[in-house]
């Protein structure tokens, strides 16, 4: 891959000045802690000299959430098919309720459950031990929701501290109820960030639901799974269309929109293909090491990654895909020119700073670049240095590299770098709008979506556009 | 893997599903939901941390400082971003394993240090998650410490509420960070014979800044000078003109440690401040009060009614005069309303202020749902009822009910209408009823925050809220030939 061309007024000495200037307002000790986090892109490098996937520095606003954020709000959530409960007191169930906008198929209530359960903890809970209450519930919630095709627990914080055996409970469940009751030890107060949440739950999928189903029919050739794709905004029904017309079956989608069982049999498919590198490489490793599943990173956001993308695709099956492959790219050439047409005047020049969970950052890159933007600094919640060594070749020399990044810091990098539209979340976004600086939510696509393939760099196009370009920032300013 | 363990994919046939999507609309079904005794299905509260932290937010320059899991924290943030569409600045001492192992007091010291350094708050409010509660972690010690280490500066004012999530919801959060912060800000500020000549008034948990606003227009028009504990108006009701400000209102630590020499003192949802309430009647100087939420007509009217009589002002020929266009558009719109049923969902105080309103309306309130309450809150909401034999007497109150447990009643004895938060509209959709959103938190429209929902106008907002869409109901559904120009 070509080294991106540096960008105007961006330069190492500059960012790392920037960067000292900013850590100067901490605490000796929060500055040293800090300092490994932020750094000036050296894309030539053979490792991103940004650390990660350490612990928060107390009290200087970390965007972080936990593990049972990750567990719940990220992979087992989006399972339709499966009841999944919140296992400790009330606010984790109810904060972590629709807020992720992972859309699923399906009758809520009677084959899907975008539901909050949960075991709602009392003082006598924590007191006795909740694993009585427990066995009762997933009882309760299977009779009351008998098209369900399993039962996930995902522990809060007190069950791991009270030293509740939910796996035990689980265990039981399961030969009683003849289907996947799956524990998820995910308590918040595990790891550094989301990412063990995410971790855990593959490893609990590998424990409890790999392997146990399979599919009725003969593996094809052209068997694939879709991983790491939330369905948010319903990137998963943008996505699969792309893989069809290539002529690829997809048999499993982790986990967006997904189906448990189909997930069970996913050691069948010929190739994983994976979108979210950060929070499923685990178990795409797993099916590696014990099927001999090959693995394949994707990027289906914006035509030039989504074409090559689909070109490396093809190259690990026959010719007829690979004529597909040419086919398809050449079918969607004339809408994606039309997109760029349409918006690309307005935005060319233009740079944005973007901060994501942990594979955004760079894998949206490229599609700002096929609008004209450039991404002048980016950063990670929860990456680890793989996802870093991925970041730097997509990074312009001299752009700032940001882990685990609080607020005053990303507040001080946006008032220096100026950029014309900040990418990140919901913590994010109001800040940076009171400031007049055009933003986008790029965990929830701002209630908008899809953004994963062709149908959704149309969407993405115009949003991006919208932002940046709405009048009502022309208005931020009184005249008097 | 053995292959014996490998089970072939299960489908549920068409017919199945039928079955059970009708079956979930059932009696039968009802009374299986009902008989439910440890799983929650979409409940309707939260926990007390959420309710600390608006607390914290309502004071100026306060940094609101969670002790324990960072994940909470940024849980309680995206929530009233969602809702207000504003920052919510806060932060945690990030707890993590070795804290459940040894305490959290390092991560507290690193913590308060930090955010003090970098933020420059004017106080810091601390409040508890689950996990320093379980563990035990004795918060006056470790604060008491911090200070003594000279972390953070002996004068900066340190709060401290234990706000467990596994006992209460978050109005109980809320009273116990209100009492906490008044304690600390009042300690020593009284004195003998002093009066401000202010009121002290406490709104509540209550995520409509319009509502307070309203409040603050009521006070100033009867020249009567106040004291908002706590006011999140400007916090989270917010201008964009260019510049961040991470503390962007809140009373006054000094107005907040005067309150204390108040002339009088009022809260206005007895539910969300018991223990700040009882604290103040026997440390606050002045006459303290206890009112419903001023929603509709005659509860807005006791309200100004007690204004006019502590302060000994009268109640403004203009407020008179609002009164009357309010009782104008009741009377005007009450044959939309009058006789729909309604099913209601919230926190206690919302609910008494809704079921006041309907009742004066002639609307029913028909299914009531408070998803954790006491039984001392169901009399009372029992005897507000009683008051109308003819639209209260058809009420049923839940205690303890979540919103699927609402849902089977929508569905097995159906209503025209569902008021409550955003949570409700799964039931709304279901049961195909109109939604009218009302509460914490809204998180799917916008600026119904700024709307206010209390008082006369507010009376007027909410009745214009319902009765349109319910006209917009019929213009979209009607067959042509009921197709009307007027309505």
């Amino acid at each position: 891959m070509a080294e991106r061309k540096p960008i105007k007024g961006i330069t190492k000495e500059r960012t790392e000045k920037l960067i000292e200037e900013t850590l100067a307002v901490l605490p000796e000790k929060a500055q040293k802690r800090r300092a490994p986090h932020l750094g000036a892109n050296e894309p030539g490098a053979s490792s991103c000299a940004v650390k990660s996937n350490k612990k928060v520095v107390p009290g200087v606003m970390s965007q972080r959430g936990c593990a049972y954020a990750g567990a719940k709000g990220v992979v087992w959530g989006p399972i339709r098919d499966v009841v999944h409960v919140s296992h400790g007191p009330i606010g984790c169930g109810v904060y972590s309720w629709g807020t992720r906008r992972n859309l699923m198929q399906g009758i809520p209530g009677v084959t899907s459950f975008p539901l909050d359960f949960t075991s709602d903890f009392q003082e006598r809970d924590i007191v006795y031990g909740g694993d009585i209450k427990l066995e009762k519930l997933l009882r309760e919630a299977d009779e009351l929701f008998p098209l369900n095709k399993g039962l996930s627990v995902l522990s809060e914080c007190p069950v791991g501290l009270i030293g509740d055996d939910i796996n035990a409970v689980t265990k039981k469940m399961e030969k009683e109820l003849g289907k996947f009751v799956i524990p998820c030890n995910c308590e918040g107060f595990r790891g550094v960030s989301q990412s063990l949440g995410h971790h855990i739950s593959n490893d609990s999928i590998r424990d409890h639901v790999i392997g146990k189903r399979g599919f009725k029919e003969e593996t094809g050739p052209y068997d694939v799974a879709l991983i790491g794709d939330y369905n948010i905004g319903g990137d998963v029904w943008a996505a699969i269309p792309i893989l069809e017309e290539i002529g690829l079956n997809v048999k499993a989608t982790w986990t967006g929109d997904g189906e448990i069982e189909k997930i069970a049999a996913t050691n069948a498919v010929k190739l994983n293909l994976i979108h979210c590198y950060r929070s499923m490489n685990y178990m795409c490793k797993v099916m590696e090491e014990k099927w001999g599943i090959p693995w394949l990173e994707y990027n289906f956001f914006g035509p030039t990654k989504i074409e090559e993308s689909l070109r490396a695709i093809a190259e690990r099956f026959d010719d007829k895909i690979k004529k597909n492959v040419e086919k398809v790219i050449k079918k969607y050439k004339p809408m994606m020119q039309a997109v760029l047409d349409e918006y690309k005047p307005r935005l060319e020049g233009k740079t944005a700073m973007l901060f994501v969970g942990g594979l955004r950052p760079r894998h949206t890159v490229g599609a700002y670049e096929d609008l004209g933007i450039q991404i002048t600094g980016t950063g990670y919640e929860f990456a680890h240095q793989d996802d870093y060594d991925r970041t730097s070749p997509e990074m312009a020399k001299g752009t700032l590299i940001y882990d685990d990044v609080s607020e005053f810091e990303l507040e001080k990098f946006v008032e220096e770098f100026k950029p014309d539209l900040v990418g990140s979340g919901i913590k994010e976004k109001y800040v940076f709008q009171k400031a007049g600086v055009p933003f986008r939510q790029l965990h929830s696509w701002d209630y908008s979506g899809p953004y994963h393939g062709y149908n959704g760099f149309k969407i993405f196009a115009r949003d991006i556009d919208m932002a940046i370009n709405s009048p009502t920032w022309d208005l931020v300013k009184a005249p008097f | 893997m053995s292959d014996v363990a490998v089970r072939p994919l299960t489908e549920h046939s068409p017919e199945e599903i039928e079955r059970v999507k009708n079956w979930i609309n059932t009696e039968e079904y009802q009374e299986k939901n009902f008989a439910r005794e440890a799983l929650v299905i979409n409940p309707a509260h939260a926990c007390q941390p959420l309710g600390a932290q608006m607390v914290a937010h309502g004071f100026e320059g306060a940094l609101p400082f969670v002790h324990g899991s960072q994940g909470c924290a940024s849980y309680f943030r995206s929530t009233f971003s969602r809702h207000f569409r504003e920052p919510a600045s806060a932060t945690s001492d990030a707890m993590t394993e070795d804290g459940a192992v040894f305490g959290g007091q390092n991560n507290l010291f690193e913590g308060l240090e930090n955010a003090y350094t970098v933020y420059k708050p004017k106080m810091i409010p601390v409040y508890t998650t689950c996990m320093p509660e379980v563990i035990g972690d004795d918060l006056t010690a470790f604060i008491r410490n911090a200070k003594q280490k000279e972390l953070i500066p002996e004068d900066l004012p340190t709060p401290y509420a234990n706000t467990p999530s596994f006992n209460g919801t978050h109005i109980h959060g809320y009273d116990s960070m209100l009492l906490a912060i008044l304690q600390n800000l009042t300690e020593g500020k009284k004195v003998e014979g002093r009066c401000t000549g202010k009121l002290n008034l406490i709104p509540g948990f209550d995520g409509n800044t319009g509502n307070l606003r309203e409040y603050k227009k009521y006070l100033e028009m009867m020249d009567i000078p106040y004291t908002m504990l706590a006011d999140i108006t400007d916090v989270f009701d917010s201008v964009c003109d260019g510049t961040y400000r991470m503390y962007a209102g809140g009373t006054s630590l000094e107005e907040a440690a005067d309150s204390i020499n108040g002339k009088a003192t009022i809260s206005l949802m007895k539910y969300c401040s018991p223990h700040t309430m009882k604290w103040i009647d026997s440390e606050y100087s002045g006459e303290k009060a206890v009112l419903p939420l001023p929603m509709g007509i005659r509860k807005t009217d006791a309200f100004l009614m007690k204004l006019s009589e502590l302060f000994d002002k009268p109640i403004p020929e203009e407020l008179k005069t609002e009164r009357g266009r309010a009782v104008d558009a009741m009377t005007d719109a009450h044959q939309y309303i009058h006789g729909k049923k309604f099913a209601v969902a919230g926190d206690p105080d919302y609910l008494l202020g809704i079921v006041s309103f309907l009742l004066e309306m002639g609307a029913i309130p028909y299914h009531i749902i408070c998803s954790r309450s006491t039984k001392k809150f169901q009399k009372e909401l029992q005897a507000l009822l009683d008051t109308s034999p003819l639209y209260g007497s058809q009420g049923s109150i839940y205690i303890n009910r979540d919103l699927w447990h609402l849902r089977s009643l929508c569905m097995t004895d159906p209503v025209d209408g569902i008021i409550g938060d955003t949570h409700c509209k799964w039931v709304a959709r279901d049961a195909k009823i109109p939604h009218f959103r009302i509460g914490f938190p809204i998180m799917d429209r916008v600026n119904t925050h700024r709307t206010p929902v209390i008082g006369y106008q507010g009376t007027i907002n909410f009745l214009t809220l319902i009765v349109n869409k319910f006209l917009d109901i019929v213009d979209e559904t009607c067959e042509d030939q009921w197709f009307e120009m007027m309505r």
